[in-house]
Parts: C-alpha cells; sequence; structure tokens
C-alpha cells in the first residue's frame, strides 16, 4: 500500500537566457542545490526521474542518457518523462509514486529547458514553420471563454500584472519588470486576439529540482518537509466534435479525483496557496473554474476582487507564475515546488502567511494533458 | 517450485504486438490502435477497467515534437484517462506501471511501446543522443559506437568475429518460428563472414532489422489477475540502470548495468529457462550473456530478437511479452528479458518473470 512521501529538498536555477551554461551545468546546479537542501549527497539518492518537452526544443534525444553524469545516477535507475506541457508536474508524480510504491526511499527528481538552444514556437507547432505556436490555439478557447463568462477585458491585464509584481518578490524569476502596469500591459502589441504580448510567458533557460523521501527518512534532513498528500493526472483527445475546450472534462475529472484523494471538499477554503499553470494571463480564471475552485462563470470574478493577490484569499502564482518564467519542461515542476515552499514557509518575500495547503497544477497538449498534486505541512491536516 | 504471489504481485495478464514491418504504409497511431484493441478484447476487458495508462516512444523517429500526442488517439482517451508517458522503450512505461499499481488503489494497468523509424535515419537520428556540445558534433552514432565495443571485445579475446556471426545465425534461423518477426531466412556463418564490413568488426547483418511496431501489455495486481486469466505471468522482479556516456569511463567489454539491474531484480536468485535480449548489435549478445550469467541451459532470444525485427521504442517491451508468452504457454516456469538504451548498452532493464498461480 501506498506509504507517505515528502519534499525535503527544493532547489532552482535562475530563469532567464543562460547561454554561457551547458545543459549539464543547468541541471546539475538545480540537483546540486535541491540536494543541499535536504542536506543530502548523490550517494543518498536511489533513483533519478527526469523530465522536460520534447527533445526537438534543444535537438538531443534521450537527455537522460547524457546528462546521466551530470546528476550523480551512473550505477542508479533514471526514468525519463515526457507529457507536453504538463511534463514538469508528471515528473514530480512519476517521482512521488517510485517513492510511495514502496521500491525507493529517496528520489531526486529534476525537469528543465534551454529555450536559448533551440526554437520553441517551431517546436510547439509540430516542427512546422510558420506554425501558430501555443498562442495561436488557445486564443480563439479564451475569446470563447469571455463570450461565455462575459468577463470584462480587463481581467487578464489584471492577471499579467499582479503575477509580474509578485515576482519581483522571487529573485529566480526571469521577468523583473518593475515599471508594469495595466496601461503597459494594455498599450503592448497584440499577438493573439485577446492575448498582448504582456499576457504571454517569456521564452526561459532553466532547471527545477526536488528530492523527494520517504516517512522514515524525512527525519535526516533539517529543513521542514512538504508531504505529498495526493496527486492526480488525467488526460483526454487533443480535439473531436463536441470537446469542451473551455471546461475541460480532463482538467475537472483530474481536480475531483486529487480533492477525492486528499479529503479537500471546498477547495477555495481549504487551499491555502495555489501555483497554476497560466502561460497565457486568461488561463488563471479558466483554472479556477476548470478545476472547481469558483464556479462556472466566476472565476473572473476572483481574479476581479483581488482573491487571487498574494493578500487575497485565494492566492494564486505569488512566484510569479510562468509568466515570468517559463523553462518550459521545468515550468510544470516549479509550479509543485512552490506549493511545496509555501507549505514549508521557504518561500521568502512572496511567502503566504501561514500556508498549511498547496496545490501545484500544470497542463499540456491541446489542453489535454493535466498533472495536479497538493502538499502540506502536515501529514493529516485538517479540514473544515 | 511455482511462484506463490503475494497481494501486491503484478502480472502480466494479455500482450499484443504487431509484425515488425520494415515500412508501413500508415501513421504509428494506427500501429497502436491496431496493438490495444487487440490487447483489450483478447482480454476480454473494458477500457473503462483500465486504471493507468502509461506509454514509450520517441518524437524524434516521427520527426515531430509532440508525436506521442497523436498515438493517444490510438489508445483511447474519452472519457478522459489516468494517462502518462515516458519518451524512453515502453519496457521503461512497464517500469513505472509496475511501480504504480503496487500503491495498492488500481487493479489494472495498460503499458503501450510503439515507434515508426522507417520514415528518418535512424543513425542520424539517434546520434543525437550524445552529449551536444562535444560528442554529437563529431557524429559519433550507435552504431559507430557498437563498432568501437564489438572491437574491443574482440581485442581483449572475449569473442571472435566467428561468435558474432553465429549470433545471427541462431537468431535468424529463431525467427522462422516468430510470425512477427521481419528477417527470417536462414543463413550461414561462412556466408555472413564473407559479407563486407560496414563498422568494423561489425557488418551489416550484425546490426538490427529497424522496423515500424507496437507492443502492448496488460497487467493486474494479484486478485484481478487471478480473475482475468488462468496463465499469469508474474513480475517478480524489476530493475534497471545506467553507465556514462562518455566511452572513456567504460569497459565497454562489459555491461556492470546490466548486472546491477538483474541483481536488483533477483534474476540470479533462480534458474532461468529463457531470456529475451535487447540484442541491437550481434557482439551485444556476448556480453549480455556474460553479465547475466546465463548458461548453455536458457534459450535466449527464441523469438529471433531485434537482430531480426526491431520495432524501435516497443523492441524492449516486445522482449518482455515474448518472455511472457513462453511462460503463459507452458514452455518456461522463470525467464528473463533485458532492455536497453543508449549507445553500446549504456542502459539497461532487467525483468524477472514467473509462472505460478
Amino acid at each position: 500500500m501506498a506509504r507517505p512521501c515528502a519534499v525535503v529538498g527544493i532547489g532552482q536555477t535562475k530563469y532567464k537566457r543562460q547561454l554561457p551554461v551547458t545543459i549539464d551545468g543547468l541541471v546539475r546546479e538545480a540537483a546540486l542545490k535541491a540536494l543541499d537542501d535536504a542536506e543530502l549527497t548523490f550517494a543518498d539518492v536511489d533513483a533519478v526521474v527526469i523530465g522536460k518537452a520534447p527533445d526537438a526544443l534543444e535537438g538531443v534525444i534521450m537527455p537522460e542518457l547524457s546528462l546521466a553524469h551530470a546528476l550523480g545516477a551512473v550505477g542508479k535507475p533514471i526514468h525519463r518523462v515526457h507529457t507536453a506541457g504538463s511534463v514538469g508536474a508528471s515528473t514530480a508524480i512519476s517521482a512521488a509514486v517510485l517513492v510511495e510504491s514502496g521500491r525507493y526511499d529517496t528520489v531526486l527528481t529534476v525537469t528543465y529547458e534551454k529555450q536559448s538552444e533551440g526554437n520553441a514556437t517551431w517546436a510547439l507547432s509540430g516542427g512546422r514553420s510558420g506554425g501558430q505556436g501555443a498562442g495561436g490555439t488557445f486564443a480563439p478557447w479564451i475569446r470563447e471563454y469571455i463570450r461565455r463568462s462575459n468577463a470584462p477585458e480587463h481581467i487578464g491585464w489584471t492577471v499579467a500584472v499582479k503575477d509580474r509584481l509578485n515576482a519581483l518578490k522571487n529573485p529566480n524569476a526571469h521577468l523583473h519588470l518593475e515599471d508594469i502596469s495595466i496601461e503597459k500591459v494594455k498599450e503592448s502589441p497584440m499577438l493573439w486576439d485577446p492575448l498582448h504580448f504582456l499576457e504571454s510567458c517569456p521564452s526561459s533557460d532553466g532547471a527545477a529540482a526536488m528530492v523527494l523521501t520517504s516517512e522514515d527518512k524525512v527525519g535526516r534532513s533539517p529543513n521542514p518537509p512538504a508531504w505529498v498528500l495526493g496527486h492526480a493526472k488525467r488526460t483526454e483527445f487533443s480535439s473531436f466534435p463536441g470537446r469542451d475546450t473551455i471546461r475541460i472534462q480532463a482538467g475537472l475529472d483530474c481536480a475531483e479525483a486529487l480533492y477525492k484523494k486528499v479529503g479537500i471538499t471546498n477547495p477555495r477554503k481549504q487551499i491555502d496557496a495555489a501555483e497554476l499553470y497560466v502561460p497565457f494571463s486568461w488561463y488563471e480564471p479558466m483554472w479556477l473554474e476548470g478545476h472547481l475552485i469558483a464556479e462556472e462563470g466566476a472565476g473572473w470574478k476572483m481574479t476581479d476582487e483581488g482573491a487571487t493577490a498574494l493578500d487575497g484569499d485565494f492566492p494564486v502564482n505569488c512566484s510569479g507564475g510562468v509568466l515570468s518564467s517559463n523553462p518550459i519542461g521545468a515550468s510544470g515542476m516549479i509550479r509543485c515546488l512552490e506549493a511545496a515552499n509555501q507549505v514549508r514557509g521557504t518561500a521568502g518575500d512572496y511567502q503566504v502567511d501561514g500556508a498549511k495547503v498547496a496545490l501545484g497544477h500544470a497542463y499540456g497538449g491541446a489542453a489535454q494533458y493535466f498533472a495536479m498534486w497538493i502538499v502540506s505541512s502536515e501529514l493529516q491536516p485538517e479540514f473544515n | 517450485m511455482a511462484f506463490s504471489p503475494g497481494e501486491n504481485d503484478i502480472a502480466i495478464v494479455g500482450v499484443a504486438q504487431t509484425d515488425a514491418h520494415a515500412r508501413f504504409e500508415g501513421p504509428e497511431v494506427v500501429l497502436i490502435m491496431e496493438c490495444v484493441n487487440r490487447l483489450l478484447s483478447d482480454a476480454k476487458i473494458e477500457r473503462d477497467d483500465v486504471g493507468f495508462t502509461i506509454a514509450g516512444s520517441c518524437d524524434y523517429l516521427s520527426g515531430m515534437p509532440f508525436a506521442f500526442v497523436s498515438n493517444v488517439d490510438g489508445m483511447g482517451a474519452w472519457p478522459p484517462v489516468y494517462e502518462s508517458h515516458v519518451e524512453m522503450d515502453g519496457a521503461w512505461a512497464l517500469f513505472e506501471a509496475w511501480l504504480r499499481l503496487q500503491m495498492g488503489d488500481i487493479d489494472v494497468a495498460m503499458v503501450v511501446g510503439s515507434g515508426k523509424s522507417s520514415p528518418c535515419n535512424a543513425r542520424e537520428v539517434f546520434h543525437l543522443q550524445a552529449d551536444p556540445y562535444v560528442v554529437a558534433p563529431l557524429g559519433i552514432d550507435p552504431d559507430a559506437m557498437a563498432g568501437i565495443q564489438a572491437q574491443a571485445l574482440v581485442n581483449a579475446g572475449k569473442a571472435s568475429e566467428a561468435d558474432i556471426a553465429d549470433v545471427v545465425v541462431r537468431s535468424r534461423a529463431n525467427a522462422s518460428s516468430n510470425p512477427h518477426a521481419q528477417l527470417t531466412d536462414a543463413v550461414s556463418a561462412d556466408e555472413l563472414l564473407a559479407a563486407p564490413y560496414d563498422m568494423a568488426p561489425l557488418r551489416a547483418h550484425d546490426v538490427s532489422a529497424k522496423a515500424d511496431g507496437a507492443a502492448a501489455m496488460l497487467i493486474a495486481r494479484r486478485d484481478r489477475a487471478l480473475e482475468l486469466t488462468d496463465s499469469p505471468v508474474w513480475i517478480t522482479g524489476l530493475d534497471h540502470r545506467i553507465e556514462s556516456h562518455h566511452a572513456g569511463l567504460r569497459d565497454l567489454t562489459d555491461s556492470p548495468s546490466t548486472r546491477l539491474a538483474a541483481t536488483g531484480a533477483g534474476a540470479f536468485d533462480g534458474d532461468v529457462d529463457v531470456a529475451e535480449l535487447h540484442v541491437l548489435h550481434a557482439h551485444e549478445e556476448i556480453i549480455l550473456r556474460d553479465a547475466l550469467g546465463l548458461d548453455d541451459v536458457a534459450k535466449v532470444n527464441p523469438s529471433g530478437g531485434p537482430l531480426a525485427g526491431d520495432p524501435v521504442m516497443a523492441t524492449g517491451l516486445t522482449r518482455i511479452i515474448e518472455v511472457a508468452k513462453r511462460i503463459a504457454g507452458g514452455d518456461a516456469t522463470r525467464g528473463i528479458a533485458h532492455a536497453t538504451s543508449g549507445a553500446a548498452l549504456q542502459q539497461n532493464l532487467v525483468c524477472v518473470l514467473e509462472g505460478g498461480s
């Protein structure tokens, strides 16, 4: 039967263009930081789980092979996950499974992307030049969300400003836009109507890592653990007649399965902080509804009322989110580890006071892959 | 003595594979659909009964990033499914599924491996496995690395060119009874040794027959497995290990990662009647036999192995299927299957399978 597992170490690189650093150097930096945080070394690691978005982004096929040495994996198992944009969170979940299954006591999990060594929009367009990229896929769905929910157009700008202001408190964030404002977002070039340039994520290089360990080994690491209370993944087809791309069934099912596993009955009240995968501003209200946090049609009201701000009642993306840093393959894991940071009390200037339960989330493909986890400062928190 | 499963033991309850097509005139998703439909119908199980699905494939073979996304169409994902994907051979997808079932909350998992290598030049694609700064620019691909490894083996006196040819002779002969194999014509060692070198001392026939194909498997926890089949094949051990990609840091004439994985999987804890090895270059069988301690009793690659048909990304999972078929059919009681990834046997997985209920 599944045994408890906790995050005991977290490591991140700075997210930015990092041409002077090799991919090996990037992943090793994050891995060593996570091990340092856990006060462990590579010798304490039983298995390594690595994830990234498609190999075409850097032109290195099956990178676990050439990175095994840099990650101290020689002589050990190394497992490579790829589930499109959700991969970072899926990788965290696969790593947790390795511990929860009882097979491995301590697992190092690392995700990365080095977008400056490739052409992300080309790769995200299925390797076709002139492709529409991710924004081109999502913009029509966002317009449909706006039509259905009657959301005012400033909602997208509000999310963009909020996340960029949060990013100013996060030293690892790629974008530190000191002068960000609603006016700046609104006046930035229109990329895919209704998404302006400043409502879109950047292209970042970077790596993120975590050390996960079993209950009986948690005490080896001095910093507070983040207990993995539960996780869920769901997938549906990219497209079929009648597919609801606004209120996506796989997303709803994923959230429902997760809350049921953890014992959450009122996510808005019982979750203290959420890191949602929001690469384009409008996905904040869409996911608040699409993951059963807000009623259908009411997600944008949470944004509008400031509920999702750092000092709101349901803070979202206190780290600055994907809108402020997007090393694609790592972005989902960053959501999971920032959730862990919140419940460990190690989120620094963007800490939510007293956060006890936090949600990490990622999605990918044509908004068809979902991966989520909930972490807590307590192994068995009381929900009321 | 027959294996006696505990509550948390996991068995293979159904398998399916396509032919190893030299060139399949259709998309990869059709190969998967063919395989999955047959798997579910043979096992008399509905899609809804599968608690977790995981696939292994490689985008680069199709020349399209996110190619695996389309593969979901062949596996089925409506209503939404609990699904995952590894960018590895399907054998590694099985590794994750096997551990996932041990958590106890779901009973049945489906594992798929698929690849369509015919649209590309596999050597050009797989040379991108090397590190991108130092080795890849030199253009050293896995076949070239295999030639270096085979030469090291010959130089060390651990094998002769005739020994390497014998591996091919036996593989082709064994493949004659495998309906899914690609190369089934009988060959003699003399005619093989007369062929010109490709990557000396390897010749073209020493390299696996790249193919398009898919393989799929259903695994279940003990109680569900016993409901689903009269001939469960228990996965009693599964482990995998990697070595450095720096060839200069390795003894290429040995495979310590295979030995470690075999130890971790418990392969040495009993007799082995049958072994299916992921042999992509003929000399590798000699290295693997040594690392796995396979004596003359064990049947090695009775299916013909990858030298007779290599559905890239499904080949490792197919090795496990081939052993499972022999155990389920009563031809063997305990067997091992091996899968590999990377150049010159860099990463190796060993799976131990046993019959019994």
